[in-house]
């Protein structure tokens, strides 16, 4: 039998502003039929390269070296992709392999409806009356499981959830029913319980209709579910191949296990054991917190909290755990002061915050850090770190200027394990985590007794995360001060929270030590929600996704 | 911890915004980069030389071998030839680059410090008062810039202009009309960063709105400036000879200007003398391009997605490597 | 399904109506922008007639026009003129405002439609096929004219193409709207619509139609191509955007051809802040209307502006802009909700 896709010694190289980039650096690489070949990498690993190749689907700035050999489900015999002209590569393109991209709302065309997309591609090969196109678009929108496809071929994107548009998205590359479907990290935009129904349907995609899958991702836990094969790519070079049982049990190369250790897992944190709430103070305190956002032109005003109680004593992790739109970086925002109460109470430090008054909350601002979601965005370009991270030291009156701070600066550079020289850099000549460094020197720059955390590390590399997280820990319990823990990720949460809240739809459903959220779960959302989630370990996993598929029922 | 080899920091001239821009660019948005900005600069540079360059001054009549003849075609004593008056047409063009200069200076200033402070402020307090500007410039924005410069012009001059009544005529109308171009780019782009994690950053530090508006806002919201800027300038000066076409502009003894002259042109064309609209115009015609391709050239660089980066350098990493 | 669908629509409705309430403070705003410009340096009789008549008879006119009083009182009394549909009475010739509009109106429309044909033949295309080669030499070629085409001035462009077409090679007619002869035959209808087009169909006489159209083709191909230019540019810019988003990225991977990525896939999306952009070009072709009509003596709202400035008459100059700036706030109004119709995210 032969491989439905073949890559030789592959080479990729980038024009940049800072001359020529290395990307992809020989990689060889195969998948065979009705095979699902993993392809593992952080970012800038090359994995996104490697498999855009597979469609000649890189920029202008790029040239490549190697072959691309891809063989189309009639054709015995591939052709190397890298060696076609345009438009030889548009015949392979979705007849011969398809692609499934990362963020489904970016993919669809907003003006035109979802039957007409789906037809281009098919139209791409080969003539096909309108009334074919719309039969063939209801056909595919039925095998995704879009309900109602007769109905809904006629909508437009902005009319399907997050998961249907990804539904739509794996519809139009299964048009052409070809050999080999991409699937360039499928799951990343999505929730966790979206996040399995989408494996789910790639899982049948291949069972059913006997596509092979590339499969890009930098979640061990989605590799565990889905692939048999696994390629671990490490700066541009495949560092290790295995069977996936072989690789998760014993991996071999250095990289490969340092990657595998770096995974957070669920119990493997406070989870453990019991861990009793301390008897201080609350430093925050809500009762019936209801936050409504105001109403705007067109649109009624939404109620992202509505009526939630909780505490954090001093010195405590708590950890707020829920998907998008549950309302967690609601709460955490309304703490700090970004977003206005509308109704209940919320005591931070001693401030009713429901009507609070910015002049007389700014005292209290100084005891109160924020860690925020994206690094790349928490630093204005504009000025160095060390006059990022003195900031605080300036606007509370501990030093008139940035050079003043210096020393203070140095200090916390230190605390948080950067080298001081890197004050003198810009923001972008920093990488993400050490970006998120950053952000916790400036957040601890005035020794706070709260701070707040929205989701510090939903933007790193697995082992990036690993390590900011490691610091985060040891911080908290050098300077002892409280924290609210804000992540979507069950694991990362149960690393260091030591009581854990569980939010959906705006109402917190349940809340308590970690053994008991993650051990025994009261709610069937929480349930569900921790079934879903996919750990790194193929036959575990293969147990949880039958457990998660009882649940269901 | 691995050592942190000092950053090195270029040259002064690395920094300098338009040889800045030069640097960066490569293959066809260098060379239109490059012609906008020689053009440029060779317009500043006969502005400022026009009294040397000219063979006469832009209202000599006359000179010691006799009143200069009207209408006459280009010779050797006229190089572009001379208008009905008897003007010569090359020193009026040359020094018409002096009034065109000081139009789109003036213009520039005015709108620029008006708009951005404006839209800075609106977009950042928001309120009210946000939302009637954010009205009042949108209708100001709609309405034709022309007819606004003619109501002005009739304001400041009631008709006829001296230098800088009819400078000031052009520059404080197309203010008129950029200001909301301004005020409606820089608000946006305040509207965007007030929500950028460094300035809530900066808000839950406890930093003021003064400190937050001219530390974090005010330098952020600038960068898609330059685009706005040329077109502005290339708007002020063609207003400026619009109203010299339309009778409203500046007396001819008092500066050159343009548009005056191709108004006076009109009826030559008829009759066929063609040196008196054509070079006048072709000097509009070329600083018009030189703004412009110096705008664009800026505006492609600001924004990668319009921003190119040479293949070639490639492919010879590539051979190197082989 | 039923119920999100009515209250989409719900939303649109919403829309039109709020947009159309915006019409009346825009005109508000422009009404007394021009007012009080106009006005804050003095009365208009002393500005058209000041040094040519005696000092009291002069007192005495500005009496009985009320130019006297406060200029609140004047502004009040405007604004009421206004809400009854009075734009005024010109000062020189004493004709109604409106009279104007209705007179010239039909000329300056006749000539923005043509022009707009210009634009939407010439820019679009060429804007498609620039962002097509882009970043290539012919698209730096398409780049120069079409900043060549929107930076050079109207009278400029203007006197050129007479120059060559009219003077020296003799192919297309100097100036006006029709020949005399034409004129002539046509204002012997009855009830002329003042649009030459159709008046010239309805003479009957073969040789009509040729005529007008030959009269129009240098005003029209003179602002056309200023409206050209812009639009060739925005088409680019807004297209090459599009092409750099995910989804065209996707349909690529489908095997989508590039022709059909541009024409398809790119342009109706980008069509969407282009359209918004042509309502406020159309405004601006009011503008530079006065300039081709003063160039090329097409007698039509702004030679008639042109006219009254020459004569010194303010009061028109003020009427006729108060005018014209009714005309851009609808123009503007249709141009949005025509944006919101084909936005399939506002439409619902």
């Amino acid at each position: 039998m032969s491989d439905v896709v073949k890559i030789e010694d592959l080479v990729v190289r980038f024009a940049t502003d800072e001359g020529s980039v290395l990307a992809v650096d020989g990689v060889s690489l195969a998948v065979g039929e009705r095979e699902v070949l993993a392809i593992v990498g952080e970012s800038g690993s090359g994995k996104t390269v490697t498999a855009r190749a597979i469609l000649g689907l890189l920029p202008e700035t790029a040239t490549t070296r190697g072959a691309v050999v891809l063989r189309g489900r009639d054709s015995s015999d591939g052709v190397d992709v890298l060696s076609l002209s345009p438009g030889q590569l548009r015949q392979v393109r979705g007849r011969d392999a398809a692609m499934v991209f990362q963020e489904p709302s970016a993919v669809l065309n907003p003006v035109y409806p979802i039957w007409w997309q789906i037809a281009e591609g098919l139209r791409a090969h080969g003539r096909l009356s309108r009334a074919d196109a719309r039969a063939r678009a209801v056909e595919m929108l039925e095998l995704v499981g879009i309900p109602d496809p007769t109905h809904r071929i006629d909508h437009f994107p902005h009319e399907f959830s997050g998961g249907q548009k990804q539904r739509i998205v794996i519809a139009m590359a299964l048009a052409l029913n070809p050999g080999l479907i991409i699937a360039d990290e499928p799951t990343t935009a999505l929730d966790v319980t979206v996040q399995a129904e989408i494996l789910d349907l790639l899982r049948r995609l291949r069972d059913d209709f006997g596509s092979a899958i590339v499969l890009i991702t930098h979640n061990m836990g989605v590799v565990a579910d889905l692939a048999d094969r696994v390629a671990v790519m490490y700066q541009g070079r495949v560092v290790e191949q295995a069977p996936v049982r072989q690789l998760f049990a014993v991996p071999q190369d250095a990289y490969t296990q340092r990657l595998l250790a770096a995974v957070p897992r669920v119990g493997a944190g406070h989870s453990q054991r019991d861990t009793p709430e301390p008897a201080t103070a609350n430093v925050v305190e809500a009762k019936r917190l209801v936050i409504q956002y105001p109403a705007r032109f067109g649109s009624g005003g939404f109620t992202a909290v509505r009526g939630v109680d909780f505490h954090i004593h001093a010195g405590e992790v708590l950890g707020l755990v829920g998907e998008s739109g549950s309302g967690k970086t609601t709460i955490g925002r309304a703490i700090a002061g970004l977003t206005p109460v509308t109704g209940g109470s919320l005591d931070v430090l001693g401030f009713e915050m429901n009507g609070v008054r910015e002049r007389r909350f700014r005292a209290v601002r100084g005891d109160i850090g924020f860690v925020f979601q994206d690094p790349g965005t928490s630093f204005n370009p504009l000025l160095t770190i060390a006059e990022c991270v003195a900031e605080p030291l300036i606007v509370h009156g501990r030093a008139r200027t940035a050079r003043d701070a210096r020393a203070r600066v140095d200090e916390l550079l230190d605390a948080v394990q950067l080298p001081t020289v890197y004050g003198e850099r810009f923001p972008h000549e920093l990488s993400g985590g050490q970006r998120q460094r950053v952000s916790f020197a400036r957040a601890l720059a005035l020794s706070p007794s709260l701070v707040v955390l929205d989701e510090p590390t939903s933007a790193l590399d697995v082992s990036v995360q690993a390590r900011v997280l490691e610091l985060f820990g040891e911080l908290q319990r050098q300077f002892g001060f409280a924290a609210l823990f804000i992540s979507h990720d069950l694991a990362v949460v149960d690393q260091l929270a030591t009581r854990i809240a569980v939010m959906r739809n705006g109402e917190i459903i349940e809340t308590g030590p970690n053994s008991q959220v993650l051990g025994s779960p009261q709610h069937a959302y929480t349930r569900r929600l921790l079934a879903s989630l996919p750990v790194p370990d193929p036959d575990a996993q293969a147990e949880r996704r039958d457990a998660l598929r009882a649940l269901g029922d | 911890m691995t050592a942190v080899p000092a950053k090195p920091r270029g040259t002064w001239l690395a920094k300098v915004p338009v040889l800045r821009e030069l640097r960066q660019s490569v293959g066809v948005q260098r060379f239109m980069l490059l012609v906008g900005v020689i053009i440029t600069l060779v317009y500043i540079l006969v502005a400022l030389l026009a009294p040397v360059i000219a063979p006469y001054r832009f209202n000599q009549l006359q000179d010691a071998s006799g009143t200069f003849p009207g209408s006459a075609a280009p010779s050797a004593t006229h190089l572009w030839g001379t208008t009905i008056a008897g003007y010569d047409v090359l020193s009026r063009t040359l020094y018409a680059s002096q009034t065109a200069l000081m139009a789109i200076v003036a213009a520039v200033i005015i709108s620029l410090i008006i708009g951005v402070l404006l839209g800075l402020f609106s977009g950042y307090f928001g309120g009210p008062l946000d939302r009637i500007l954010v009205v009042v410039c949108d209708a100001i924005y709609a309405f034709p810039s022309l007819l606004l410069a003619i109501v002005i012009s009739i304001m400041l001059s009631r008709g006829q202009s001296s230098l800088w009544s009819g400078i000031m005529a052009a520059a404080l109308s197309i203010s008129v009309v950029y200001v909301p171009q301004y005020f409606r780019v820089v608000r946006s782009e305040v509207v965007r960063i007030k929500a950028e994690a460094y300035v809530e950053s900066a808000k839950v530090i406890g930093a003021g709105n003064g400190r937050v508006l001219f530390v974090h806002v005010l330098r952020n919201s600038v960068r898609t400036l330059p685009l706005i800027i040329t077109l502005n300038a290339v708007d002020a000066f063609e207003t400026l000879a619009g109203l010299g076409f339309l009778g409203l502009g500046i007396e001819p003894s008092s500066a050159a200007e343009w548009g005056y002259d191709l108004q006076k042109a009109v009826s030559d064309v008829t009759a066929g003398i063609w040196w008196t609209a054509l070079f006048p115009g072709l000097a509009i015609v070329l600083l018009a391009l030189g703004i412009s391709l110096l705008g664009e050239g800026l505006n492609d660089l600001a924004d990668p997605r319009l921003r190119r980066r040479s293949a070639e350098a490639n492919e010879a990493a590539l051979e190197l490597e082989a | 399904m039923a119920e999100k669908t009515h209250a989409a629509s719900g939303g649109l409705i919403r829309y039109l109506v709020v947009r159309f309430l915006l019409i009346f403070p825009t005109i508000f705003i422009l009404v007394t922008l021009v007012f009080f410009l106009m006005r804050v340096t003095g009365d208009p009789i002393t500005a058209s007639q000041g040094g040519r008549l005696p000092p009291d008879e002069l007192a005495q006119r500005i009496h009985t026009a009320g130019y006297d009083q406060p200029i609140i009182v004047q502004y009040a009394q405007y604004l009421g003129q206004l809400l009854r549909g009075d734009f005024g009475t010109t000062y020189s010739d004493h004709q109604p405002i409106t009279t104007v509009l209705t007179t010239y109106g039909t000329a300056t429309l006749e000539l923005a439609v043509y022009a707009l044909v210009v634009a939407f033949i010439v820019g679009i295309p060429l804007g498609m096929l620039a962002a097509f080669i882009r970043d290539r030499w012919g698209d730096a070629v398409l780049r120069v004219l079409a900043i060549l085409f929107y930076a050079t001035p109207i009278f400029f462009s203007g006197l050129l193409l007479k120059l060559v077409f009219s003077i020296w090679l003799h192919v297309l007619p100097v100036a006006g709207r029709a020949s005399t002869t034409v004129e002539l035959k046509m204002q012997e209808l009855s009830n002329p619509t003042g649009i030459y087009f159709i008046d010239a169909l309805r003479t009957g006489d073969p040789a009509a139609l040729p005529d007008v159209l030959q009269h129009a083709i240098l005003p029209a191909v003179t602002l056309g191509l200023l409206t050209a230019g812009i639009f060739l540019r925005l088409v680019r810019t807004n297209v090459i955007g599009t092409l750099n988003t995910g989804y065209i990225d996707a349909a690529r991977s489908r095997g989508v051809g590039e022709y059909r990525l541009v024409t398809r896939h790119a342009f109706r999306p980008a069509l969407i802040p282009i359209i918004t952009v042509i309502g406020l070009q159309i405004a601006m072709l009011l503008g530079g209307a006065v300039l081709t009509e003063t160039t090329f003596e097409w007698n039509g709202l702004g030679y008639q502006l042109n006219h009254y400035l020459q004569a010194r008459d303010f009061v028109a100059v003020q009427g006729i802009v108060a005018l014209l700036a009714v005309i851009v706030a609808v123009v503007n109004f249709i141009v949005d909700i025509i944006a919101a119709l084909i936005d399939p995210r506002v439409r619902y």
